[in-house]
This record gives structure tokens, sequence and C-alpha cells, in this order.
């Protein structure tokens, strides 16, 4: 199950919403889906991203896919500690695994999924 | 593709059972790995592992001109194989391009092939052709019959309790008939891995009892399944072809490599002309190995350029991790100029990262 007071995108990544900052991570089902990941590429502080659109890469073993950014806005703070502790992302995806913080431009999008939409997408697809 | 129009093997339910994951893999619904692909393969360097290779294609042709069918099929000389023998060889078209890769077994009263998953439509009507025009019959065994691998130095301890005659003495691309569990099978000491192993093939209904047998009989030399995706990493290491990267429909198998100086026979085959003139003039592009220490894994369809900036001569066909060499490995086309050159730099998504490139394999088992 995943923490209901958390938002998702149905590009498998959670965003965690406290005033106007949102930290971002992957999800627990995606994290594992890919599974031995040898490669993480964040974006910069400072950097702006767009609710959608790729702002990193995380690549496994077997694949490379695409960090979309859940919300429009502006780098805060990237988790740099996951560079040499790439398995907190897999063993502590909600915790000590986020990826980066963002500061939010505007609103966050009407299309982010609670918890149990996102249960759901993922019974899905499994 | 949902899983539901996937093709199962008789071992599906109890790769589910283990906790494998599953994935589509050229229709069939395959265990791509159990726990984890670098452990996978450090356990068949080590000890051993089983997979489940149902989803190969397994057929014969027999009749009195089975062998002058298999000859025009093959580019080996099937005359001079001993019975109990096999041969890594090639389906090529007249144009030398390959159609797939193969073990060729010639027994003493049929021809027996192996091949692979995503090429058996294609395969078999080849197949059925030449073999009606040589007046012999061909049959798909892939459905009545069972495949399943132990790859690893613990595989002849493994399976000698197992199996009739003289598993042990057995040598490397030779097989005999005899029993596993007492059951009827096939014995053949080959695999994809680079490590010692066996490929045994049985009635399909007796897949899930052996399948048990072999991990209980291996339990106390460590062995477990393996997946499909420790399975490429391994036959990477051990420089080993896989269609679809390294041989595809545009691939004369001289530029991989796979055929060197000159044939050794006059026998006619499919392809032969086309061949020979490659051997003949050298291929325009060569296979190569590379290793890179980027933290980036090297994937198939990335470019490979000269350094500093240089243009592009060649192209990724495959590449991972290797648990074996502690770095990540790789293979890749480049024009023939190029192949001799020692570090190349690799584009992935506009950074280069650069690569060394070594000869093939990149692992060779002690023997």
């Amino acid at each position: 199950m995943n923490p209901p007071d958390l938002k998702y995108t149905e590009t498998h990544e959670w965003v965690r919403l406290s005033g106007d900052t949102a930290t971002i991570g992957i999800t627990d089902h995606a994290a594992h889906a890919l599974s031995d990941l040898v490669y993480l590429g964040l974006p910069k502080k400072g950097d702006k991203v767009s609710a959608g659109k790729a702002c990193g890469e995380i690549e496994s073993v077997k694949a490379v896919s695409d960090i979309n950014s859940p919300v429009d806005g502006e780098v805060l703070e990237v988790n740099s500690a996951l560079a040499d502790s790439l398995g907190d992302i897999t063993s502590d995806p909600y915790g000590k695994g986020w990826l980066v913080k963002i500061r939010i431009k505007g609103k966050a999008p009407a299309s982010l999924m609670d918890a149990s939409a996102y249960d759901k997408l993922v019974a899905e697809t499994a | 593709m949902t899983t539901a129009t996937l093709r199962k093997t008789p071992l599906t339910a109890l790769h589910e059972a283990a906790g494998a994951r599953l994935v589509d893999f050229a229709g069939f619904l395959m265990p791509v790995q159990y726990e984890g692909i670098l452990e996978e393969a450090k356990r068949v360097r080590t000890k051993a592992g089983t997979f489940d290779l149902c989803h190969m294609g397994r057929c014969r042709i027999t009749g009195a001109r089975r062998e002058e069918a298999a000859q025009f099929l093959v580019h080996v000389n099937i005359e001079k194989m001993r019975f109990g023998q096999i041969r890594y060889t090639f389906f090529c078209r007249d144009d030398g391009t390959t159609m797939d890769d193969v073990l060729v077994y010639r027994d003493t009263d049929e021809m027996f092939f192996c091949i692979n998953a995503g090429n058996r439509a294609r395969d078999i009507a080849w197949m059925k052709e030449v073999s009606a025009k040589f007046g012999c019959t061909f049959e798909d065994l892939s459905d009545e019959l069972a495949m399943i691998a132990i790859q690893g130095p613990r595989s002849a301890d493994t399976m000698a309790p197992l199996c009739s005659g003289d598993l042990r003495g057995l040598k490397y691309y030779w097989f005999y008939r005899g029993t596993v569990c007492g059951v009827p099978a096939m014995i053949s000491r080959t695999g994809y891995t680079g490590e010692d192993g066996f490929e045994i093939y049985f009635a399909e209904r007796e897949a899930p009892a052996i399948w048990k047998a072999m991990l209980e009989s291996g339990k106390p030399h460590g062995v477990t399944p393996i997946g499909l995706a420790a399975r490429d990493t391994l036959r990477l290491e051990a420089g080993m072809a896989l269609y679809g990267h390294e041989l595809d429909d545009t691939t004369n198998p001289v530029e991989a490599g796979l055929i060197v100086g000159a044939l050794p026979h006059a026998k006619d085959f499919s392809g032969r002309k086309a061949i020979e003139a490659m051997l003949a003039k050298g291929p325009p592009r060569k296979l190569v190995g590379f290793t890179t220490a980027s933290a980036r894994v090297p994937r198939q369809g990335y470019a490979l350029h000269l350094p500093n900036g240089g243009a592009q001569v060649g192209v990724v066909c495959s590449g991972s991790p290797s648990p074996t060499l502690g770095t990540h490995i790789g293979t890749a086309y480049v024009q023939s100029a190029h192949a001799g050159a020692t570090t190349l730099d690799m584009d992935i998504r506009g950074q280069r990262h650069a690569v060394k490139l070594q000869p093939l394999p990149f692992y060779q088992r002690a023997r």
C-alpha cells in the first residue's frame, strides 16, 4: 500500500506537498520494477522543471527511465546522499529515497492521483 | 500485450510460485529474474543454476537425405560431424544475412535443431521448405519436448545422480540419449553462459517433476533457478551472440566474427557465395567488445564516435553491468577501419562516455 498522505503520477512518481514545497520520489512499485539500480541523474539546484516533463533519469541493469516532475517549479534541493546509496530508493522509497524538493510555481496539477487511485493503477498494471 | 495472451511453459506456475518476475519474451511469459540479476549471474559463475528454455524451438529432420537437407541449411560441414556431435551455426539467406543462429545435432537417425524463440515461425517455414526439397520429413517438436538447462561449475555434481550414462565423461558440444529421473532424454553438454553445463530435452509433461528434482539434487551445491536477464549478462560476458543484437536480418556472420578464415569445405549451403565474398573482401564493419568506466550502462543503439567530438563510427549491440569483471561491458559494430581503435566515445543523450575496446570474450572459464 502506498502512503495515503502523498499524491501520485501515472508515471509512478510520488509527491509530498507541504506549503509551496513539493518533495518527489519514485514509488515502491517503480523502484521494484526497475530493481538493481546503477545510475541516478538528478537536476541541479535552481533548475526549472515542468509538470509531466523529464527532470532526471534513473537507470537499472536492464533499462533507463525518465523521472518526470509532477509539478511546475524550481529545484530547491537534491538528495545528494543517494549518489553513494542508490539502494535507499528501493528499500525506503518514501523516506531516505526521496529525490528532489521543488518550490512549486502556481498550483499542483489536479491530475495528480490520491493513494487509492494509484493503488488501483498499480493493481491494473500488475 | 496483457499477460493473458502470452504463451506459458510447463514451468510457468513454478516460476510464479517461486516469486520470479515474469515478462513477455518472444510471446512467452518467462521468468526474467528471481533474486536479482547480479546475484543470479554470480551464482552461475560460482555454483550453478537452472534455466527454463521451453520457449526455444526444437525440431528434427528425418528421412534418407536428412543430412543433405541439413547441409543446405547450415555453414558447417555435416559430413565431418560425428554421431553425437553438436555444432553452433547459422541459417543464412542467399545474400548472407542471418535468419537465425542455431545448434545442429547429428544423430544416427535424425538431424536435430535448437532454434531461437523469436525466430521459430520463420525458421520452421524455411526448414519445412528445405526438407520437402530433399524428400525429408520435418517435425516441429517444440510443444512436445521440454528444454531445461543447468549451467555452472556444480552442474555435473547436480545432474550425475539423476542421469543414466556417463554424464561426467560427456565432452563439450556432444550429446547422448539416456534418461533423467528415469525419463528418456537427450542430454547435451552445451550452454549459453560460458560455464560448464547441460541442456536437456525430454517429454514436455515431465518438466515440473524434473525441474524440482534438479533443484533438490542441486540444493547442497547452491543451485537455484536463474532468469533470462542474468542469462543475457552471462552470455555477453562469454562473448556469445544474441539474435536481435549481435546478429539480425542485416548481419552477415562474418561481420560478427563468427566465421573466420576460409570455409574448410566445398559443400553448398544457403548463403555460401555471399559469405565467401565477404571472407575474401573483408567485412565493412566488425563486432568488437568494449568496457566502460562510466556509471551508465551501454544499451543497444547508442552511437560510438571517434574521441574528441569525432564522427560516428559504430553502434552498440548489447550492454550490461558485468558482475564477473566488475565493470560495464558491451558489444558494438564498428567500421572496420576503426575496429582496431583502443578507445571510442559512447553517446548517451548528448553526453560522451569513454569506452575501451577489447577482444571478445570478456570471460573464459578455466578448463
